[in-house]
């Protein structure tokens, strides 16, 4: 086993398919020479050249909407956002576009791109560098939507992403990406719908996705002092969803606690809360809780940001209530 | 291209009549006044040229070589239909003949042939692609960020504007400050001129141009083709918003009678030959209404199906 950061998790995954497949082509702001605004792009450019790693004009929407006719006329671009919140520039390529195209024209053409949107808060970036909006995403029929949470899951999530035949909404939690994890020699896919179990346990399930996994794990440790044992669900794609693994586990444990750094507020928490309250009714002994950040925009000063920001402290807490 | 001009007058009378009959559901924009501009410009491309199209897009899809069966029976939400009834009007594409979809979002046509065309660029083949769009869909951000990104990697793409004076009801004096859209090039350092859409001659010839340079490598051309929808926006809007004396004035413009005239004129085809092609689709006409017709609607498990390119067993009936 060797470590690499989830950025070169990243990195590698796009140079294994650009090596591989021709037709595997890289765009966005920044992507070239410079490397990428969070550096995952870095030698991409100098080893594969100005054709296949292409700077843009800052100008999203053509970012999105030149990907989507690019995908659907043979290539599979792999497009970089500088930050999820610009994805409402790019937000009708991406949804009326890519996402409807298969179905709209009767399964005739294929829209074969990865969106990778850099996402979350925690650097003190202000409201409009710091969104976690994959309930927009994972609301559109016809997108499917990973956040990888370590460097093992986002070179394989890259890998299946890349050769699969519909857009997939990658993203990448902005604060992992210099973290170091391990990944095997010899990386292999991480197939969309399998979720991992992080941690097993038997009295509570923590379901979660990207960073709050670490903090679920930093939580489920403190938990253990006080006799509490939590299973932490990583889900690694939103959608598909793995549903078996999570309800799987909440029959086990009988409690579920659902962690996001979304605002709480109609937030794809809510529907992985409900589709437990749904499905697994008669297993829970509690009501599924909810953690996320409080209704507001993400604010800049480190005091606030850490106080809006779901916690290690706040996932404890949800927990022992259910208790 | 008479023969295209002619078809695509006739469908879009037929889809007025069984629209206005209730035979067509939803909203129907039709092309009746503008075929000149389809006919002309798709006159220079190959099946494996990429075009986008708007809502207004039947006139496209038939200039492009559509089958008028599949695009009849998609009008009447037809599980023969092109989109197997799933699409619609607005919705037909056909990836056979490079039609990238007619687009019921205004405005997204300009950034998805941009993008077929970087990637017939990008893969070394000598495509083209054209994007139709109207006059008022030049003042949505896509245009611009198209227009700017085209001119800037060279890209093969001719866009094509069709400018019929009007953003549904607005005309284009109450939605932009230029007379004509051309002008709009400079700003993007590329070629461009505004002219007649309603002599497909002309038409023919100018895109012709911009098809060959982009053919060569010498990038994109904006090319403004004034013309008039001679019904409303959509069917059933009565076009209340324009003067009577503007439409008769557009209507002793219509581009069929006037290449019949030059037909006739110049001696290439006589009476009883255009009499020929007329009855020859009028049938064409005959047969797709009559697939359309005794097709069957699309079955209830379709309706979940070919959202995803594998099966996802969220997708379910309820």
């Amino acid at each position: 086993m060797k470590k690499i950061t989830y950025g070169e998790g990243i990195r590698e995954a796009l140079r294994e398919k650009m090596l591989e497949n021709k037709n595997v082509v890289l765009l966005g702001e920044d992507v070239g020479p410079y490397g990428g605004t969070f550096g995952v792009t870095k030698g991409l450019w100098e080893q594969f050249g100005e054709e296949r790693v292409r700077d843009t004009p800052i100008s999203e929407g053509v970012i999105v909407g030149a990907s989507v006719g690019a995908a659907a006329t043979g290539l599979r671009p792999v497009a970089e956002l500088m930050f999820i919140d610009f994805l409402t520039f790019g937000m009708d390529g991406l949804v009326n576009q890519a996402a409807k195209m298969r179905y709209m024209f009767g399964g005739k053409i294929s829209v074969p791109l990865v969106l990778r949107l850099p996402a979350g808060g925690g650097i003190s970036a202000g409201a409009q560098h710091s969104g976690s909006l994959e309930a927009w995403v994972t609301h559109v029929p016809g997108l499917k939507v990973v956040y990888p949470s370590n460097a093992a899951d986002a070179w394989g999530l890259m890998l299946t992403a890349i050769d699969d035949d519909n857009p997939v909404v990658y993203i990448e939690s902005k604060v992992l990406y210099s973290q170091k994890s391990e990944v095997p020699e010899r990386m292999t896919k991480v197939l969309f719908g399998s979720a991992a179990i992080a941690r097993e346990g038997a009295d509570v399930s923590i379901v979660t996705y990207g960073k709050q996994v670490h903090d679920a794990l930093k939580a489920a440790a403190a938990l253990a002092k006080d006799g509490i044992e939590a299973e932490v669900i990583d889900l690694r794609s939103l959608y598909p969803l793995d549903k078996e693994t999570i309800f799987g586990s909440v029959t086990k444990t009988h409690r579920a606690l659902v962690v996001t750094e979304e605002v709480k507020r109609g937030g794809y928490g809510g529907e992985l809360s409900a589709l437990i309250s749904e499905q697994c009714f008669d297993e829970l002994d509690a009501p599924v809780v909810r953690i996320g950040a409080l209704d507001s925009p993400v604010p800049y000063s480190q005091v606030l940001e850490s106080l809006v920001l779901p916690s290690v402290a706040d996932i404890v807490k949800g927990v022992k209530e259910m208790f | 291209m008479y023969r295209k001009m002619l078809r695509i007058r006739k469908f879009e009378k037929t889809a007025s009549v069984f629209f206005a009959e209730g035979k067509i559901p939803g909203f129907v924009h039709l092309y009746i006044g503008e075929e000149a501009i389809a006919v002309g410009a798709c006159a220079n491309l190959r099946d494996d040229d990429f075009i986008t199209s708007t809502h207004r897009g039947h006139g496209h899809i038939v200039a492009k070589g559509g089958n008028l069966k599949y695009m009849m029976a998609e009008l009447f939400g037809k599980e023969t239909g092109y989109c197997k009834g799933k699409g619609g009007s607005m919705h037909i594409a056909d990836a056979e003949l490079g039609i990238l979809g007619a687009n019921g979002i205004v405005g997204a046509g300009h950034l998805i042939a941009t993008g077929s065309a970087w990637s017939a660029q990008y893969r070394g083949t000598d495509q083209v692609s054209i994007c139709f769009f109207g006059d008022a869909s030049t003042n949505q951000s896509t245009f611009h960020e198209a227009m700017n990104l085209a001119s800037l990697w060279k890209l093969p793409v001719i866009f094509v504007c069709e400018n019929n004076l009007y953003g549904i009801s607005v005309s284009q004096a109450r939605h932009q400050n230029i007379k004509d859209i051309s002008q709009r090039a400079i700003g993007y350092g590329m070629p461009a001129l505004s002219a007649d859409g309603n002599d497909v001659l002309t038409v023919y010839e100018q895109v012709g141009e911009a098809v060959s340079r982009a053919r060569a490598g010498e990038g994109p051309t904006l090319l403004e083709f004034k013309t008039y929808r001679q019904h409303g926006h959509f069917e059933g809007d009565p076009g209340a918003y324009r003067p009577k004396e503007e439409v008769e004035a557009w209507l002793q413009k219509d581009p069929l009678p006037r290449f019949e005239s030059h037909l006739l004129g110049s001696g290439i085809l006589t009476e009883e030959e255009l009499e020929a092609v007329r009855s020859e689709v009028d049938e064409e006409i005959r047969e797709a209404l009559e697939f359309a017709d005794a097709s069957p609607y699309p079955t209830p498990e379709s309706s979940v199906q070919d959202i995803y390119s594998d099966l996802i067993e969220e997708a379910r009936i309820r």
